[in-house]
């Protein structure tokens, strides 16, 4: 880990994440942006529904629980009423790439001054590992038992590669918490779209390679392994968009 | 006293927002209220306001919810296919307790249905609206004058009792153009929105609004506590208005649009003789159930109009604990019975 102190943002309350679960890393780095850009005070964020539906209780901002895949649009109600505020959503990937894909896209559409926290761990986590549109070709959840048949089920969406087709987003990132390294990245990239947003540039969407030990079936160290090996071809890390300060693609 | 405007319904119903503080429109386009939205359009960017026009119902409500939820008044508008796709937000507003307006000018249905008037929405506006257990106040405007005091009404109904306020119209007074006072509605005092997501400023703990609870027994013990303060809108809010019901033999109870018609076919009646009154109620929920009972100790009998195949009726019978016949006028579809067909109605019940 890169970060070792608790950051403020995050309440003192135990997690009810599964052992080996990415979303407490993710929680610990969207605390630290909070931190290190002092932003705790003026932020409101959004969980969805999911595993992260408890998110309310984990943060030291104001929080709202929104519908399944209603977060975007929940996190623009609170914008447009309150532009001086913060706002993120922290999403999973059947919340945000299939029940809210509309809220999803027409909020990056719009530009919506807001940031969104996005982990794809393909599979709906909550609901016992049902298949999720990011789910890869041929992985095995309990609606796809004999691995997901892509001439049946279609090829899973790339979020970030999606919304990058749209003139308005002013950030997207794809970064991984496999590894120390890409840790840190994906902090840098948390911080840089919380800031994107402060400096009032517009839609920012960081997607985090995220693991679900539990409903993949493995252990938490063959998790890691299975984001480096399968997760992470199909789904490039890098900047997708970048309006921000000395951003390379405007 | 403020000089009166020609206005159509929706527009009333538009201004009547504005005025009442509300800053915050979304909306996505349907017929019969799409003034309204146009309304809103062209005045939000002049009152520091905004208007959006969301991608869908679904994704209106949910922004109302989050306007609602940093504390600001919002509304949303729609027409029947579009109100039903607000469901599970109006369900969320009551989970979350917060205030919100939202309006329905009624269009004919079931599915596409069609765009002329209809009030067929009475039981998804008055039995909840959504999943779970929970109400909203159901305001039925009779005119343009009522879309507008009864808009204003519904913004301090909600911030006082922490609901949703449905103002419950249809395409007639949508359309339709009156003359309307502009006046201010009485000042209510209302509580303060300590529990808004505004930011915690350091200054406080977290604010959280939600609607999930595990226990089922803190479940259980809120739905309670919302329903004691249901019981409270019910004991301080219920309103109707009667009509030439003093020595009435037989009472109509007719809301909305159809409320007008009634009263021609009243007027008509008592020329023949016929001794005919009116119920109007003024809320749909909660719903005028004393005055009704107070009634049914007098006359022999009501009509039930709707422009449905008969909703209300169920809690009309209800109201007078089926001691009373209750005879039914319905037309459906976007019809709208004449005050003839209403008269029919009053000389069999007198028959
Ligand atoms: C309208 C609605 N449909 C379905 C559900 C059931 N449900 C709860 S969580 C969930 C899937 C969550 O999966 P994901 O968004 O991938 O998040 P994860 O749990 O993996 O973090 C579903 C379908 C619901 N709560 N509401
Ligand atoms: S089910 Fe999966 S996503 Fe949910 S907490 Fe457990 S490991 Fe994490």
């Amino acid at each position: 880990m890169t970060v070792f102190q608790k950051p403020r943002a995050l309440a003192d309350v135990p997690m009810h994440y599964c052992p080996g679960c990415t979303h407490g890393i993710v929680h610990r780095l969207v605390a630290q942006a909070l931190d290190d850009l002092d932003l705790v005070g003026r932020t409101v964020g959004v969980a969805p529904v999911g595993c992260a539906v408890f998110a309310y209780n984990y943060f030291n901002c104001d929080m709202i629980q929104a519908a399944h895949g209603r977060a975007p649009a929940v996190a623009t109600g609170l914008k447009r009423a309150n532009p001086d505020s913060v706002v993120f959503t922290y999403q999973g990937d059947g919340d945000l790439a299939a029940i809210g894909t509309a809220e999803t896209v027409q909020s990056a559409a719009r530009g919506e001054n807001i940031t969104i926290i996005f982990i794809n761990n393909a599979i709906y986590g909550m609901t016992g590992g049902q298949m999720a549109p990011t789910t890869l070709p041929g992985q095995v959840t309990q609606t796809s038992p004999y691995g997901r048949d892509v001439t049946r089920t279609g090829m899973p969406i790339r979020i970030c590669e999606m919304l990058a087709t749209l003139e308005s987003p002013a950030y997207l990132e794809r970064v991984s918490v496999d590894s120390i390294k890409n840790i840190r990245q994906a902090q840098k990239a948390i911080a840089k779209a919380f800031r994107c947003q402060a400096e009032g540039r517009g839609f920012s969407l960081v997607e985090v390679i995220s693991s679900c030990p539990t409903n993949w079936g493995v252990s938490p160290a063959e998790a890691l392994d299975w984001m480096r090996e399968k997760m992470i071809p199909y789904y490039p890390l890098g900047v997708y968009r970048d309006k921000t300060e000395g951003g390379e693609q405007a | 006293m403020a000089e009166k405007v020609l206005m159509k319904g929706n527009e009333a119903v538009a201004e009547a927002a504005i005025q009442a503080g509300c800053l915050h429109y979304f909306g996505y386009p349907i017929t019969p209220q799409t003034e309204i939205a146009a309304y809103m359009a062209k005045r939000m960017p002049k009152i520091n306001g905004s208007f959006l026009q969301a991608e869908s119902e679904i994704a209106a409500i949910n922004m109302v919810l989050g306007a609602a939820a940093a504390g600001r008044r919002a509304m949303t508008s729609s027409s029947s296919p579009g109100v039903a796709l607000k469901s599970e937000g109006l369900s969320y507003l009551a989970g979350c307790d917060l205030p919100a307006v939202v309006v329905n000018i009624q269009r004919g249905g079931p599915g596409l249905g069609g765009i002329q008037p209809s009030q067929a929405d009475y039981f998804h506006a008055t039995k909840g609206g959504g999943h779970g257990d929970f109400h909203m106040i159901v305001l039925a405007p009779s005119g343009v004058q009522e879309m507008f005091d009864l808009t204003g009404l519904a913004f301090d109904l909600a911030d006082q009792y922490r609901v949703t306020s449905m103002l419950l119209s249809d395409g007639i007074l949508g359309q339709m153009m009156e003359p309307v006072d502009l006046a201010a509605p009485p000042p209510r005092e209302l509580p303060p929105k300590s529990w808004a997501l505004t930011g915690t400023k350091g200054q406080r703990k977290p604010n959280i609004v939600n609607s999930l609870y595990m226990n089922p027994e803190d479940l259980e013990r809120l739905v309670m506590e919302r329903y004691e303060r249901y019981a409270q809108i019910a004991a301080a809010e219920t309103r109707w208005e009667e009509f030439l019901t003093e020595d009435a033999d037989v009472v109509v109870v007719a809301y909305g649009a159809l409320a007008r018609v009634a009263k021609n076919a009243i007027a008509a009646a008592r020329a023949q003789g016929i001794r005919a009154g009116l119920l109007r109620p003024i809320t749909l929920w909660p719903f005028p159930k004393a005055a009704l009972q107070a009634l049914a100790g007098r006359a022999k009998a009501f009509v039930a109009a709707e422009l449905s195949m008969g909703q209300m009726v169920e809690d009309i019978e209800l109201a007078v604990r089926c001691a009373r016949p209750v005879l039914r006028c319905n037309r459906t579809g976007g019809m709208v019975p004449t005050p003839e067909e209403v008269l029919q109605k009053l000389e069999e019940a007198t028959a």
